[in-house]
């Protein structure tokens, strides 16, 4: 390379200083891409937005506080409501995130902190992904054969049908985000003389605190759209019923029956049903996230 | 950087040195005995007998990957945190060993404070937060938090830059002033010792004389151990330095004579930049 004859030009290694062939290449290809980024974005939105807008159109016209304070009339009668659906789905989503939330969150700070390598926690995730990828109908079927059959159809069998469909989901968004709190806040804390559970608790799962309740969010909205696994479980009730032991309506259960029967009205009731539900979902959302940035 | 300094300036002369006080024989805070340290199955510490001067500095230095930081984790317990680590040997503070059975390590992380090299201000409290987190996360609360934070934060000349916005968040200060909340965040707790392990080495030089200056200063109170990389700095704070070598002390003097006639020719050879 540096032979002692070599000639004193600049080395051809210098870059050039105007554009070449490469150079253009290469703005072809940056725009390329970009362009094929946001055509995808576009594409990814708009069944998001056409579903809004198909549900808000259609049902829209049937929405009034009538619909939303009155049970079913009987089909083929104008009028009748989602009373009964609508406190239905509360109570079944609060009584699964009840059992759910504080059972998926315990089990991911156990996978991310405390059993992090042991052979037990490499099974408990191995089944919490599994159990991620069960159907629902399958999970509805399950707790058919294991409550109901012995009980009965009830809320509780819902419930329990829903926190289960829930659990993979909160494990392992809760374990992911506290492996993200770096470990310099563990030492932090504990290097204060701050005992293991205190630091687990103040410290790591308050830093992934805004992450985790952005998951247990997504599991919550999932669940409350679940129909399949409601079917054998709570079953539907036309009358409102708040009692966990009873069999109870539901909000997607009432879209399903609705939109699959032959009456031109109870379509028009389930467009109005799905807008309710979707709305019911936003606010959860909203909500949970003005909660977590007031305490974050 | 500073490193390079002193290598540069001192090709084979020792550092000229103006310890800050005079090493006067005092008494022994803590003192290592036989200390081994593991990381699973390599040995980062094979054997450290080392007193610590009670109410003086001691300045560790040695390469990298000799074992610093791993010494000043086993002095308060901080080893046995990282998965399959552990330690043998004894470590007493005050002459009772910090390892015997039934010694909690969280009562000695009380009394033995320590600051890490990165700035780790806990990122979901404020400023006057952090300095309260090693009492309020302990269920103390303390008489008179406003003063408590003011005299931690005045301790580490961090009071007046801060007092206005005591309510920001403790991460939306300058690495410097990071450093200085974390070493008043110790300090509140009124520890006995303070392990610093190279605070100084992420802050840049006017942020790093200011906490030399701090040391300075809190030594006369605390019983200090800092590690370092800039042999400077260990001049410059330090009573005693203690060299450490792949895992083994190789020397452990008064910092003037350490810096000036180092009696083990591997010391002279790392103080004048030989390596390291
Ligand atoms: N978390 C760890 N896991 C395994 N080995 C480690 C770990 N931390 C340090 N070591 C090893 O232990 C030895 C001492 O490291 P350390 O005490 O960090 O050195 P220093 O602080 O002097 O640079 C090194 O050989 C290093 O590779
Ligand atoms: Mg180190």
């Amino acid at each position: 390379m540096s032979a002692p004859e070599a000639p004193p030009v600049a080395p051809s290694s210098a870059l050039p200083r105007q554009a070449t062939g490469v150079d253009r290449r290469r703005a072809f290809v940056d725009k390329l891409a970009r362009g094929a980024c946001v055509a995808a974005t576009v594409l990814a939105i708009v069944p998001l937005v056409a579903v809004l807008i198909y549900v808000a159109a259609k049902g829209i016209g049937s929405l009034s506080l009538d619909f939303l304070t009155n049970t079913p009339a009987p089909m083929g009668e104008v009028g009748g409501g989602i009373k009964n659906a609508i406190i239905g789905t509360l109570l079944l989503v609060g009584i699964a995130s009840l059992i759910g939330i504080p059972i998926g969150v315990i089990t991911g700070i156990y996978l991310a902190e405390l059993g992090r390598y042991s052979k037990f926690a490499q099974a408990v995730r191995f089944s919490a992904d599994i159990l991620g990828g069960v159907p629902s109908i399958v999970i509805g079927v399950f707790v058919y054969t294991a409550i109901v059959l012995h009980w009965g159809y009830s809320a509780m069998a819902g419930s329990v049908s829903l926190a289960i469909i829930m659990l993979p989901t909160v494990i392992r968004t809760t374990e992911e985000m506290l492996k993200l709190v770096p470990d310099a806040l563990r030492e932090a804390a504990l290097a204060l003389g701050v005992p293991r559970w205190k630091a687990i608790s103040s410290i790591v799962v308050r830093t992934a605190l805004p992450g985790i309740a952005t998951g247990v969010m997504l599991a919550v909205a999932r669940i409350a759209g679940e129909t399949a696994p409601l079917l054998f479980t709570a079953f539907g009730n036309d009358a409102v019923s708040t009692s966990l032991t009873k069999p109870i309506g539901s909000l997607p259960q009432m879209i399903f029956t609705h939109s699959t029967s032959a009456d031109a009205e109870w379509h028009r009731q389930a467009a109005a049903g799905a807008l309710v539900l979707v709305i019911l979902i936003l606010v959860l959302n909203i909500g949970a996230r003005v909660f977590i940035r007031r305490r974050g | 950087m500073s490193m390079m300094m002193a290598q540069s300036k001192s090709e084979s002369q020792p550092i000229p040195v103006t310890p800050p006080r005079a090493a006067v024989a005092p008494g022994i805070k803590m003192e290592a005995k036989g200390l081994k340290a593991w990381f699973g199955k390599s040995q980062a510490l094979k054997g450290i007998d080392l007193p610590l001067a009670e109410n003086q500095v001691t300045a560790i230095i040695g390469p990298s990957g000799c074992g610093k930081s791993t010494f000043v984790r086993c002095l308060n317990r901080m080893h046995e945190v990282v998965p399959g680590a552990h330690a043998t040997g004894t470590v007493t503070l005050d002459g009772a060993d910090i390892y015997g059975a039934g010694t909690d390590p969280v009562l000695v992380r009380r009394r033995v404070g320590m600051v890490f090299q990165k700035p780790n201000p806990f990122p979901t409290m404020s400023i006057r937060e952090n300095v309260l987190a090693g009492l309020r996360l302990n269920g103390r609360r303390p008489a008179d938090a406003a003063a408590l934070v003011e005299t931690s934060l005045r301790q580490v000349a961090l009071w007046d830059e801060v007092k206005d916005r005591l309510d920001r968040a403790g991460t939306s200060l300058s690495g410097g002033q990071q450093q200085r909340l974390c070493i008043a965040r110790a300090l509140a707790l009124e520890p006995e010792v303070l392990l610093m392990d190279e605070p100084c080495s992420a802050l840049d030089p006017i942020a790093t004389a200011r906490i030399e200056e701090l040391i300075h200063e809190i030594g006369q109170r605390y019983t200090i151990v800092i590690v370092t990389h800039n042999m400077q700095q260990a001049a410059r704070v330090s009573h005693y330095t203690a060299f450490f070598y792949m895992g083994e002390l190789i020397e452990h003097a008064p910092t003037d004579r350490m810096f000036t006639q180092p009696s083990n020719p591997k010391t002279e050879d790392y103080i004048t930049g030989r390596f390291g």
